[in-house]
């Protein structure tokens, strides 16, 4: 009986273990490659392109509907005890070392990673990855390597253009529609916000940006068993990135709140 | 029964072992899973001559062909192609071997975000080569050899079975390589087009005087193009010899396959 309850927690435990260690080693080889290797400048573009070109209208909409709700939602509460002017602080703040690469990298991950996995998945069961090898190209040079430095330029730009795009529309609804003083609004906003807010933001969006290109790159990498396979790597790209930024934020926000501490000191 | 090691040209074939050879296997064994894919190959293919590697459908013959480039990992044995033993090269280190093995691969592998220009200039262009000019010199000189003049523009999606053959292999010789690897070159095309491959074949042989490996089931294909045949049977080459061996041969199973019967375990299961 124990040998089978062994066997039934032990089996998933090695397998999460072997799948962890080999999402790893892509990342050591991405590394070493991108240092050892010549980048392929137009392939790096394309990527920029692709990954922070084309997603402005989702990080725009994303930042901007959450800094209005945020605002709208702070407001109601802190309304009730007179801080409604503290609400800029408060969006600020949490927009910066929260919501901002959180939300961000989770569009990031339905818009970009699914579709990394999808074409690796469908270059992998195309045999197309064997055709790169058999020409003497190593995949990881020209499939990871310009998807993994475009994400972690691309990651933190399209996290601070999220929460400009939060604190503006955040600001206007306040101002606007929520007849909060303007200029207590800013002036909290800027005393309670410091640069560690923003250093922290941008250094979640930096790690996210890695977690989602391996896991994805990763997955396509994997893909076997023809469209059910491309579909399966695809969905399961998009889960486990989901969930490795939600359970990652937190221990980064714990650690890095040590570095960067929270609140006006 | 005319096992490997009774055959002349066979015995005389692996007692020099990799020593003068293009490609040499020795021992060659390769398991997925519970099965025996691989049981003990022992091959060797001399420079300039073209090899046809016949057999059953799932038989193994695609993937003994991957693993002579080293796109899979054997479970044991050798693999040596001009005297370097590939096996025990890293992925990066096989690159050397790769740029002198072309393969074209049975589904043609074309990249399908590239057009056919593209497709094919990618080996040069991936060495080095930058100037436009010579890229597209050489791409139509390579279009000429496959008569697809023409076809520069257009993406692989909208290419015929026989073009996309073509294409690849423009693709896998562009660079010169000294020998080239074909799987299935002839499968899933109509007899036409299926002849008008087989004298492609002869044809870059005679004019790049490469070492060839041919994977086929397709007898017309492997007699055509082949200066020997090895007959894959169970996981082992059952057969080696000169076409006209092949043809000669008495043993009931090369005879089953070169008359394509099926025994009644066949049937039943089908």
């Amino acid at each position: 009986m124990f040998a089978r309850i062994f066997n039934a927690l032990g089996r998933p435990f090695v397998r999460f273990t072997q799948y962890l260690g080999e999402v790893v080693m892509l990342a050591a080889d991405t590394f070493q490659s991108l240092f050892t290797h010549r980048l392929r400048w137009k392939l790096f573009l394309n990527q920029v392109v692709e990954i922070g070109l084309l997603s402005q209208l989702v990080v725009v909409i994303t930042g901007g509907f959450t800094g209005a709700v945020f605002s709208a939602q702070t407001y109601f509460q802190f309304h009730k005890i007179g801080m409604g002017s503290a609400t800029g602080a408060v969006v600020s703040v949490a927009l910066m070392r929260e919501l901002g690469p959180v939300l961000t990298a989770l569009m990031v991950i339905g818009r970009v990673g699914a579709s990394m996995s999808a074409e690796i998945g469908t270059m992998k069961v195309t045999e197309q990855i064997d055709a790169l090898r058999a020409l003497a190209v190593y995949p990881t040079d020209y499939l990871v390597v310009p998807r993994a430095l475009a994400m972690m330029v691309s990651m933190p730009l399209l996290v601070a253009e999220c929460i400009a795009v939060g604190i503006a529309v955040g600001y206007f609804v306040a101002i606007s529609l929520l007849e909060i003083n303007g200029t207590y609004y800013m002036a909290n906003m800027v005393r309670w916000t410091r640069n560690r807010d923003i250093i922290m933001g941008l250094s979640k969006a930096f790690v996210f940006g890695i977690l989602i290109v391996f896991i994805s790159c990763h997955k396509g990498l994997t893909a076997r068993e023809g469209a059910v396979g491309v579909g399966r790597a695809t969905t399961e790209a998009v889960v486990n990135a989901s969930l490795a930024v939600l359970i990652s934020n937190f221990f980064l926000t714990m650690t890095l709140n040590i570095i960067y501490p929270a609140g006006y000191q | 029964m005319p096992t490997q090691d009774r055959h002349p040209a066979f015995a005389e074939a692996t007692a020099g072992k990799h020593n003068g050879s293009m490609i040499a296997v020795h021992r060659l064994e390769k398991r997925i899973g519970d099965q025996e894919i691989l049981r003990g190959i022992e091959l060797d293919v001399a420079r300039g001559e073209t090899l046809a590697i016949i057999g059953r459908s799932g038989g193994g013959k695609s993937v003994l062909l991957k693993h002579l480039i080293g796109l899979m990992r054997p479970t044991a044995g050798e693999i040596w192609i001009e005297g370097q033993n590939i096996i025990e090269m890293s992925e990066r280190q096989l690159a050397s071997i790769r740029q002198k093995v072309g393969i074209l691969f049975q589904g043609s592998a074309l990249f399908d975000s590239m057009t056919v220009a593209e497709n094919i200039a990618f080996p040069l262009r991936e060495a080095g080569e930058r100037d436009p000019n010579v890229l597209r010199k050489r791409v139509s000189e390579m279009l000429e050899v496959m008569e697809l003049q023409g076809q520069e523009e257009k993406m692989p999606v909208n290419l015929s079975g026989g073009m996309k053959k073509r294409v690849g292999l423009a693709r896998s010789i562009i660079r010169q390589p000294s020998c080239i690897l074909y799987d299935e070159p002839t499968s899933g095309l109509d007899p036409v087009v299926s002849d008008s491959i087989n004298k492609l074949i002869r044809r870059l042989q005679r004019r790049l005087g490469v070492t060839s490996i041919v994977v086929t089931h397709d007898m017309k294909n492997a007699f055509h193009v082949a200066d020997r045949i090895a007959y894959l049977h169970d996981g082992r080459i059952y057969f080696h010899g000169t076409p006209d061996e092949l043809r000669a041969s008495t043993d009931e199973l090369v005879q089953d396959f070169l008359l394509g019967r099926s025994d009644d375990k066949v049937r039943v299961e089908s």
